[in-house]
């Protein structure tokens, strides 16, 4: 089932995670229970991710964060959207992100 | 791209001391020492050390003892670890483990199965090995309430005369724990004590130990399994490790002992190899000290003649620490070691009845066949 984002929502990393970046590699890790996938604790983000992952600061909503990042990477902006809102869909759902 | 230094693991030891009293045990001091309890890492300096790690890119922090429970400020360093975003995992008796750290668990998930040692399937056994009245029952209750709270764990044993003829009923009990995927390890070539300290001890532990033949008895129980995994093994050999001290790990992470030592190693007590973190890093141990000790040359005679040119090092536990254990160096020959490592190779067939392996000069041939699936004929039969 998708969980529903709207790119007018903010949205911030949940206090229950903690971001490291590990030999260039991004993963969240979760501090408690039910975050994530039960068989799969720690979610690894690629390059899109951890750059939306920096702009989560609780103020930006998902359209601003979307409209900094067509200027980092390559794609339409409708296709910036499209990818911020799956990749934002999945972590909402993961509660890795949460709604303010 | 990976940052240098980095560790992938760190050991901490919490304490030496423990609340059970195992016969066996290379390490343990009384529960109530207030000696060693004094001279214990404070929460502070561990905290940092834990930070310091972090920088280093480090994933999991082994908490061990001694039974690491016995802190009373256990709670406080595992929540602070798991929020630093580390995995943990815990090397436990299980008898501390209370609702209330059962529960923590399960809220803040240590992210590794817990690993709790098991010394007897009744409470005659248990207690004949522990020594203590009640641990049995303690040891129970943890691990009911670990199953309750859907705690992942594993249990693992040690073959001691009380418990050496329930392998079978332990094994069983074992295997219906929901994480356990293969059976149970078990130790069984005990160490003396590590930081030598105990002679009337030692001497105790070494009328424990089993024979090689009795091990490899044990070890060979599932004998295919057993050579399937030991043919893998062996195609890894290298070469007799010369005068190289260190060809095993030690040194790349290692341990942070209960007073703030860095070790190279969990079971490298020895005080010249021991870096002090009151006073420095674990990066300056890493960049600077621990490269001078994997540096350490053997001198002893023995050893130069023997393991020097032993194809069957890297079969054998014989290394620094089990030196230092049994003798105070660094580098003597551990007879009871070489004896199980010749036992192992001659179930192989890797030397034959009488050989000695420093004096093999066609092992390069002896493991491109075993390794090729040309099992000798002594296989099996040599125990
Ligand atoms: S429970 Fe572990 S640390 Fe404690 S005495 Fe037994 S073996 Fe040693
Ligand atoms: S088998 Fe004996 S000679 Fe060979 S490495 Fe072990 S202790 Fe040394």
């Amino acid at each position: 089932m998708k969980t529903r984002i709207s790119l007018k929502n903010v949205y911030k990393p949940s206090e229950d995670v903690v971001a490291r970046d590990i030999h260039g590699e991004f993963i969240i890790i979760p501090i408690t229970s039910g975050i994530g996938d039960s068989d799969e604790a720690i979610f690894s983000l690629n390059e899109f991710g951890k750059a939306i992952w920096g702009e989560l600061d609780g103020k930006k909503n998902l359209k601003e964060i979307a409209n900094l990042l067509t200027l980092k990477f390559e794609g339409s902006d409708k296709e910036i959207e499209t990818d911020i809102i799956g990749l934002g869909e999945e972590l909402l759902k993961k509660k890795i992100i949460v709604k303010l | 791209m990976k940052k240098e230094p980095y560790i992938t693991r760190l050991d901490i030891e919490l304490t030496e001391r423990c609340n059970n009293n195992c016969i066996h045990c290379y390490i343990n001091l009384p529960d109530d020492d207030l000696c060693a309890k004094k001279k214990e890492l404070s929460t502070d300096k561990i905290k940092e050390i834990l930070k310091e790690a972090v920088s280093l890119d480090c994933m999991t922090i082994r908490f061990t003892g001694g039974e690491p429970l016995l802190r009373e400020d256990f709670e406080e360093l595992y929540v602070f670890t798991r929020k630093q975003g580390l995995k943990v995992l815990i090397f436990t008796n299980a008898t501390l483990i209370n609702k209330r750290l059962a529960e923590l668990f399960s809220r803040i998930p240590p992210l590794e199965k817990i690993e709790v040692t098991v010394y007897g399937i009744n409470k005659n056994s248990y207690e004949a090995v522990t020594g203590k009245k009640g641990s049995f029952k303690a040891a129970e209750k943890g691990i009911k309430l670990l199953l309750k709270n859907k705690i992942p764990f594993v249990v693992k044993s040690a073959v001691l005369p009380p418990n050496k003829n329930e392998t079978d009923k332990f094994e069983k009990w074992a295997m219906a724990i929901p994480d356990m995927d293969r059976l149970p390890s078990k130790s069984m070539f005990f160490d003396l004590r590590c930081r030598r300290d105990n002679e009337i001890k030692n001497r105790f532990i070494k009328k424990l130990r089993i024979t090689p033949e009795e091990g490899i008895g044990i070890l060979t129980r599932e004998k295919d399994k057993y050579i399937k995994e030991m043919k893998e093994f062996c195609s890894k050999f290298t070469r007799p490790p010369g005068d190289d001290l260190f060809s095993c790990g030690a040194g790349f992470s290692g341990c942070a002992d209960a007073y703030g030592y860095f070790l190279p190693c969990i079971m490298l007590k020895c005080p010249d190899t021991a870096y002090d973190l009151k006073n420095g890093t674990l990066e300056d141990a890493i960049v600077n000290f621990f490269p001078k000790i994997r540096a350490m040359r053997a001198k002893n005679k023995d050893y130069l003649k023997r393991c020097a040119k032993c194809f069957l090092k890297s079969l054998c536990e014989q290394c620094p620490a089990k030196s230092w254990m049994e003798h105070g160096t660094l580098d003597t020959p551990v007879e009871y070691f070489c004896e199980i490592a010749h036992a192992q190779a001659k179930f192989l067939g890797l030397v034959k009845p009488h050989e000695k392996a420093w004096e093999v000069t066609d092992w390069k041939e002896r493991l491109r066949n075993f390794s090729r699936n040309v099992i000798p004929a002594e296989a099996g039969i040599q125990t």
